[in-house]
């Protein structure tokens, strides 16, 4: 992976506290998992940067070879990697989700 | 690529798990696979994850687009 990609896409990912690469934007999600996840941070109050990769092709696959996971969304909470759609649910439902948030 | 050859992929790749895939919207599109498999105790949801994922790896590029995993050790 070109350096420049992957210092593009780490910067994001620590920009904050909570970073969500999604398809669409949280307003207006272009994907049911995306919308899934947004929808269950913002029950929880948890709040989330977020970048939409269909904006950009190079992020869209980047991303997907960065963290070795080959679906987006994908949720990182202080620079880790947590898990697509349906790890961030379970976590959810579990309290994980929060307490890992802090 | 079919719901059977879906579960067929993962059974081979994950020998002896139980794999139960749901069509909940019946389109075969926005599949779930509920998967049981031994091997996944132990392990965290992201590893979990990953090994399902690893039997799907050439179909995740293209065909799927929306699986829905949910993985049990037992």
């Amino acid at each position: 992976m070109e350096q420049e990609l992957k210092d593009k896409i780490e910067s994001l990912i620590k920009s904050e506290n909570v970073f969500l690469f999604m398809k669409g934007t949280p307003e207006m999600p272009q994907c049911g998992f995306s919308a899934g996840v947004v929808t269950t941070l913002k029950q929880l109050g948890i709040p989330f940067g977020s970048f939409n990769v269909l904006s950009d092709m190079k992020i869209r696959e980047g991303i997907k070879e960065y963290t070795n996971w080959p679906t987006i969304p994908q949720l990182y909470i202080k620079g880790e990697f947590v898990g697509g759609h349906d790890i961030a649910v379970q976590m959810a439902q579990s309290g994980e989700l929060l307490k890992k948030v802090g | 690529m079919t719901i059977p050859e879906i579960q067929k992929k993962i059974e081979d790749g994950l020998p002896g798990c139980k794999v139960e895939i749901l069509d909940p919207y019946r389109d075969g599109v926005h599949i779930k696979a509920v998967v049981t498999f031994t091997g996944f105790a132990g392990k965290g949801l992201l590893e979990q994850h990953r090994m399902v994922y690893a039997t799907l790896k050439d179909e995740l590029k293209e065909e799927i687009h929306a699986l829905a995993l949910e993985t049990r050790s037992e």
